[in-house]
């Protein structure tokens, strides 16, 4: 393992970027660990939360923003909730993602072509489409066995329907995400 | 107090039961719900993960929907939409946030600064009707029913957005179903995560976190588990077939939606609330409860019989013992 | 008038950021001044000297300091204007450090400033009058209130110092916290082994008076002659003829008591002695339990008593008591675990708290010092401790460290394994706090000696699972989440400010933090002082403290209670209100405002004015603005001085 050069690989900017866009203090943070301790879905990840949050306080970008925890974080908000220092671990999680979409940095590409194929499906009808959310999953990462054992379960159900259910107002949801689009190409 | 109701994507879908009974259960109970006109999904996940103001904006078209037909608070039965529009509306408090949300709106941003109260349905039943009243209607009591009560990991989190309930230790349900006659039975995992949206793409974190609550349930000797989220019943319900079962050892757990077991307690009838649309069959956790019923009668008899040998039996040796004497 | 003005640099202190011998150059020009210079210390002795000198040379009449806050030095400062003749009320300092040099980098403004500031004091200066204290007899009688160990120890030493003590403990039995544990770090030696014998003491010295089951109600007066109503709530049992033979709670129907002494382990009888070594070793009864109170019927202990103590009918009783200082040793609360929900919120019987744990290991506890889980009686084999229950955790309110939970942790783990040699305990912690003597090596013992595993992280949940408790945590040094499943769980819990804290300072006249432990006078030189004269402070009533500094720091509130005590009078600030009895019109305001009670009526010729019981006054000044007339007057800080300082910011 490399000797870590705490001068080359702190990034002063993306620090003070976390904490503009999250609203958290990353100083607030000791090292307890209770949000690794009470993360469910720990066991998945590369870097565990508290360890995250360290890595943010030296200010170590590629490490956090290339991680796959990032993107295997529930939102469950389990972190938030017992942090002693009263730190919305969650919100920065979810800030951490952003930069990275924005920067074009995904570990774990299966994670957002879902999260892609479902807001696709809003900006078209204006409500989700469940069968389409998978269908389109399906078509980009050509993981066409994706629940295929789940399908004589529900199908009896009369519970997934055949057809979107597009809105009136589609238009303006579609405007939602165009302008969403341009301030962020702006 | 006008209620707007949000019903989110899901109840179009894969949670039809849970709309169905919602809506037949808040009949029952007068609660009127009017629908946010031409409602639009709030993007949930793949919304706030990709941006807070996009996020927003979806969930706050829908806020003022609901100001539009004169209401002051939006229920909406599905955690993740509870959690969406009530973080929109708590973040509109900061000007940069509105501005932001507003050049994403067709509306003008100063609409954003005063949209209604967002509450759950479990809320509205909860604090609107009241437990009273609700017990009162109950017609067909959840007797013998022992039920985990599974609250899902965002109805009350973080707390100081949510504002209902305990975090850690949420209670409201449990209240609810014990008002039903039901037998809750303590669950420790109330508030941990099920593995959300990740069926599809990660089945391994389902699995497993979806695995240890069903084990839970099983291990505290519940007939089912009652939840208040569409994602959370899917997991438990339609995956219940891909968990890792602690230990190893699967059941077949019925996971209900709360306001099923509302409805059918206030004696609305099995089609309206969609029973037959869960997976792993009703029948199996009612048929647990008459037979848990069945047994405790059982014991009370065998217990009342033994009593009254007892006394036979020391009646018997007290006028034995006066005869003796004289 | 000829007024002197020393201009302090304090080194680079002011100097770094004031023009300091333009300031003094500046102040050759206000009025009266007749001499000026800097100095680099003024408080040193050459500092000190120069002020002397130059008051002889030029025949100076007043003097103004400008340097640091009057709060440290000007007791000083005027020790050595008197040092040179001058009356010590002549003199007026500028504090051009703490509000200017400090808190300031612009260097022009800071000197303009600091020059403002020596304007203001030499105008005041030049209205000021010679002032001469009065001198007043001393109640050599000290109120110790809380009888843990620190007041124990106060009330110990100001007896043996031979002065009166009167110990007011608010429980039946003194003791404290310490009276509870079963042995104390880090020379696990036994609690109450070392405790008791000063207990018994305070029981036996001539010169203590203890007044346990009562409350400090009401304090009047001030340093040397304080007035203390005491309440002495009822015990239903008359101490004079209890003899503490034990046979009414032996024979007591009631037997479900809530058990506080030992923590609410278990439970006990409505008619009690909470222990064995309690003193005073009396019974007391519970009446929210007893059935002569809960039924109106029963009167079991009545009739068992041999000397006929019992009273049903006692009534609280307060008592007055003349003292001349105050040590006040109320100690400390445990942090509300039940405030951790996902720790199981009070819901899980075997997830127990610290002080809890003790009880079980005393052998003079509920279970006679055999380790048995609540739940089952069952002995624990894996036993887990979480630290920092309620302490560095701002999400409850409670960012401070609480300071010995790391100590009590690693002794109770030790003691543990002493007790169940196979066992295996457990510590989850943040980071070790042992800064005492032989603290680190005690814990390094626990590791080395004891096995005890230490775990480097929080405890995110606790979780029932059969029998056992599944701990699910993490360990940072591993940066890996982890579980123990645990027999039984011991929270560290944290302290927190006594109940009712806050109340008793406001009785007291004291001030206290945000969380309620009370204000030393000056957090490094004068930790036993308070701002209030005569009253001090012993133990953990000023911030969490383990026995070692508790003791400490009961002997230190004693020495300066003896050291006040020592001098045959004290001498009365003359800074206090005067009324004109020319201008006064008797309305009696002031009367109605001032908090101390100081001002009374007097007949004058047939009219009512008011005056001022000098003693009593503290020269608050309130009674000065109240005034509607201008009348009543505070020394040394009247309407005239002050109009002169505001004028000579504002007009000049």
């Amino acid at each position: 393992m490399d000797v870590t050069n705490l001068e080359s690989v702190r990034d002063d900017d993306f620090i003070h970027a976390v904490m503009e866009e999250s609203g958290q203090d990353l100083t607030h943070c000791y090292q307890c660990g209770n949000c690794t301790a009470g993360c469910p879905c720990g066991f998945a990840y590369d870097i565990q939360v508290s360890q995250i949050m360290r890595n943010l306080q030296a200010g170590r970008k590629d490490k956090v923003l290339n991680s796959r925890s990032i993107w295997l974080c529930l939102s469950c908000s389990s972190c938030t909730t017992r942090c002693p220092n009263n730190i919305d671990v969650a919100r920065v999680m979810d800030v951490l993602r952003h930069i990275a979409r924005r920067e074009g940095r995904v570990a774990e590409r299966g994670v957002t072509t879902f999260w892609d194929a479902f807001l696709a499906s809003v900006r078209k009808h204006g409500r989700v489409y469940e069968l389409g959310v998978v269908a389109n999953y399906v078509a980009r990462t050509g993981r066409v066995w994706t629940d295929i054992d789940l399908l004589p379960r529900i199908a009896p159900k009369g519970k997934l329907s055949p057809m979107p259910h597009g809105i009136q107002g589609r238009d303006e949801i579609a405007r939602i995400f165009q302008r969403y689009e341009e301030e962020r190409t702006r | 107090m006008n209620l707007a109701y949000y019903p989110g994507c899901s109840g179009l879908g894969t949670s039809r039961e849970y709309e169905r009974s919602t809506r037949a259960a808040c009949t029952a109970l007068g609660v009127k719900l009017t629908d946010i006109p031409d409602w639009s999904c709030c993007g949930s996940t793949p919304a706030h993960a990709l941006e807070h103001a996009l996020s927003g904006a979806l969930s706050a078209r829908n806020l003022v929907g609901a100001a539009k037909v004169g209401c002051d608070t939006v229920a909406t039965p599905c955690p993740s939409c509870l959690s969406n529009l009530k973080t929109a509306r708590h973040r509109m408090a900061d000007d940069g946030f509105r501005a932001k949300v507003g050049r994403l709106l067709d509306q003008p941003a100063e609409k954003l600064a005063d949209l209604p109260d967002v509450q759950s349905v479990l809320e509205t039943l909860v604090t609107r009707v009241g437990l009273d009243a609700i017990r009162a209607k109950v017609r067909q009591p959840l007797a013998g029913l022992r039920v985990a009560p599974y609250y899902g990991c965002i109805m009350t989190r973080p707390a100081d957005v949510m504002r209902f309930d305990d975090p850690e230790n949420p209670t409201s349900m449990d209240d609810l179903l014990t008002a039903l006659g039901a037998e809750v039975v303590p669950f420790p995992y109330k508030v941990e995560c099920c593995g959300a949206s990740y069926g599809v793409t990660r089945r391994d974190i389902v699995a497993r976190l979806s695995g240890r609550l069903l084990g839970a349930a099983r291990d505290a000797g519940a007939h089912a588990v009652v939840v208040a989220c569409p994602l959370c019943q899917m997991n438990l319900d339609l995956r219940q077939t891909q968990v890792e079962w602690p230990g190893g050892r699967a059941v077949d757990m019925p996971v209900f939606y709360f306001t099923q077991l509302l409805g059918r307690a206030l004696g609305v009838p099995d089609a309206e609330l969609g029973l037959e649309q869960l997976c792993v069959d009703p029948a199996i956790a009612f048929r647990r409860a008459a037979q848990a019923v069945a047994a405790r009668q059982a014991e009370e008899a065998a217990l009342a019989a033994k009593a009254a040998a007892k006394a036979a039996q020391a009646k018997q040796a007290a006028s034995a013992n006066e005869g003796g004497r004289a | 008038m000829r007024i002197g003005v020393f201009v302090c640099h304090c080194g680079s202190n002011i100097g770094g950021t004031v023009d300091v011998p333009g300031v003094a150059q500046v102040a050759r020009a206000y009025p009266d001044v007749v001499f000026s210079s800097d100095t680099m210390y003024a408080c040193s002795e050459p500092g000190q000297a120069a002020i002397v000198d130059a008051i002889r040379e030029h025949a100076l009449d007043g003097v103004v300091v400008a340097s640091c806050t009057p709060r440290m030095h000007e007791p000083t400062f005027r020790r050595t204007v008197e040092r040179a003749g001058l009356n010590r009320y002549m003199f007026e300092m500028a504090n051009i450090r703490e509000h200017v040099s400090w808190i300031g980098k612009d260097r022009e403004a800071n000197s303009n400033k600091a020059a403002e500031l020596v304007r203001m004091a030499v105008e005041k200066l030049r209205l000021n009058a010679p002032l001469y204290p009065k001198s007043f007899d001393v109640t050599k009688r000290v109120l110790v209130i809380g009888g843990g160990v620190a007041g124990i120890q106060a009330a110990l030493d100001c007896a043996d110092g031979g002065i009166e003590v009167v110990l007011v403990e608010r429980e039946s039995t003194i003791g404290g916290k310490m009276a509870k544990l079963d042995k104390t770090f880090p020379t696990v030696d036994c609690s109450s082994c070392i405790l008791g014998p000063k207990m018994v003491d305070v029981s036996q010295h001539p010169n203590i008076r203890l007044y346990a089951h009562a409350e400090v109600e009401k304090i009047g007066g001030y340093v040397g002659n304080f007035k203390v109503d005491v309440r002495r709530k009822a015990t239903y049992v008359d101490w004079e003829l209890c003899t503490g033979c034990g046979l009414c709670m032996e024979k007591c129907p009631s037997k479900k008591s809530p058990d506080a002494f030992n923590e609410h382990v278990g439970v006990t009888t409505s008619i009690n002695i909470p222990f064995p070594q309690a003193i005073p070793k009396k019974a007391i009864i519970d009446p929210t339990s007893c059935r002569q109170f809960v039924k109106g019927k029963c009167g079991v202990c009545a009739k068992v008593c041999p000397t006929g103590a019992i009273r049903y009918d006692m009534e609280d009783q307060v008592v007055t008591e003349e003292v001349g200082a105050i040590i006040t040793a109320t100690g400390y609360d445990l942090f509300d675990y039940t405030r951790y929900a996902e720790y199981g919120g009070g819901r899980y019987p075997d997830v127990i708290t610290s002080l809890q744990y003790e009880r079980l290991l005393s052998a003079s506890g509920p279970t006679g010092g055999h380790v048995k889980r609540p739940s089952d009686g069952k002995e624990p084999k894996t036993v887990v401790f979480i630290q920092c229950v309620g302490s560095r955790d701002r999400s409850v309110d409670r960012p401070y460290c609480s300071g010995f939970c790391c100590m009590y942790t690693a002794k109770q783990a030790v003691l543990t394994k002493d007790h169940i040699p196979d066992s295996r305990s457990y510590v989850f912690y943040m980071d070790i706090r042992a800064n005492g003597k032989m603290y680190e090596e005690f814990t390094r013992r626990a590791m080395e000696e004891y096995g005890v595993q230490y775990v480097r992280g929080r405890v995110s949940m606790i979780v029932p699972q059969g029998d056992k408790y599944l701990v699910r945590g993490v360990d940072t040094l591993l940066g890996e989440q982890v579980e123990v499943p645990a027999d039984l769980v011991v929270l560290a819990v944290g302290a927190e400010s006594s109940h009712g804290a806050p109340q008793l300072a406001e009785k007291l006249r004291i001030s206290y933090d945000n969380y309620g432990f009370f204000m030393e006078s000056h957090c490094k030189l004068r930790p036993v002082e308070t701002n209030t004269a005569g009253v001090y402070l012993a133990g953990a009533c000023q911030g969490p403290k383990d026995i070692p500094s508790s003791v400490g720091q009961g002997s230190a509130a004693a020495a300066k209670v003896l050291g006040l005590f020592s001098r045959g009078r004290l001498e009365s600030d003359p800074q206090i209100s005067q009324v004109d009895v020319r201008r006064c019109v008797g309305c009696g305001k002031c009367i109605t405002t001032c908090p101390y009670g100081a001002i009374e009526w007097m007949e004058l010729r047939g009219e009512m004015k008011a005056r001022v019981i000098e003693t009593v006054c503290q020269g608050c000044g309130i009674c000065t603005v109240t005034c509607p007339q201008g009348a009543i007057q505070l020394q040394h800080f009247t309407d005239n001085q002050i109009l002169a300082e505001v004028n000579a910011l504002c007009l000049s």
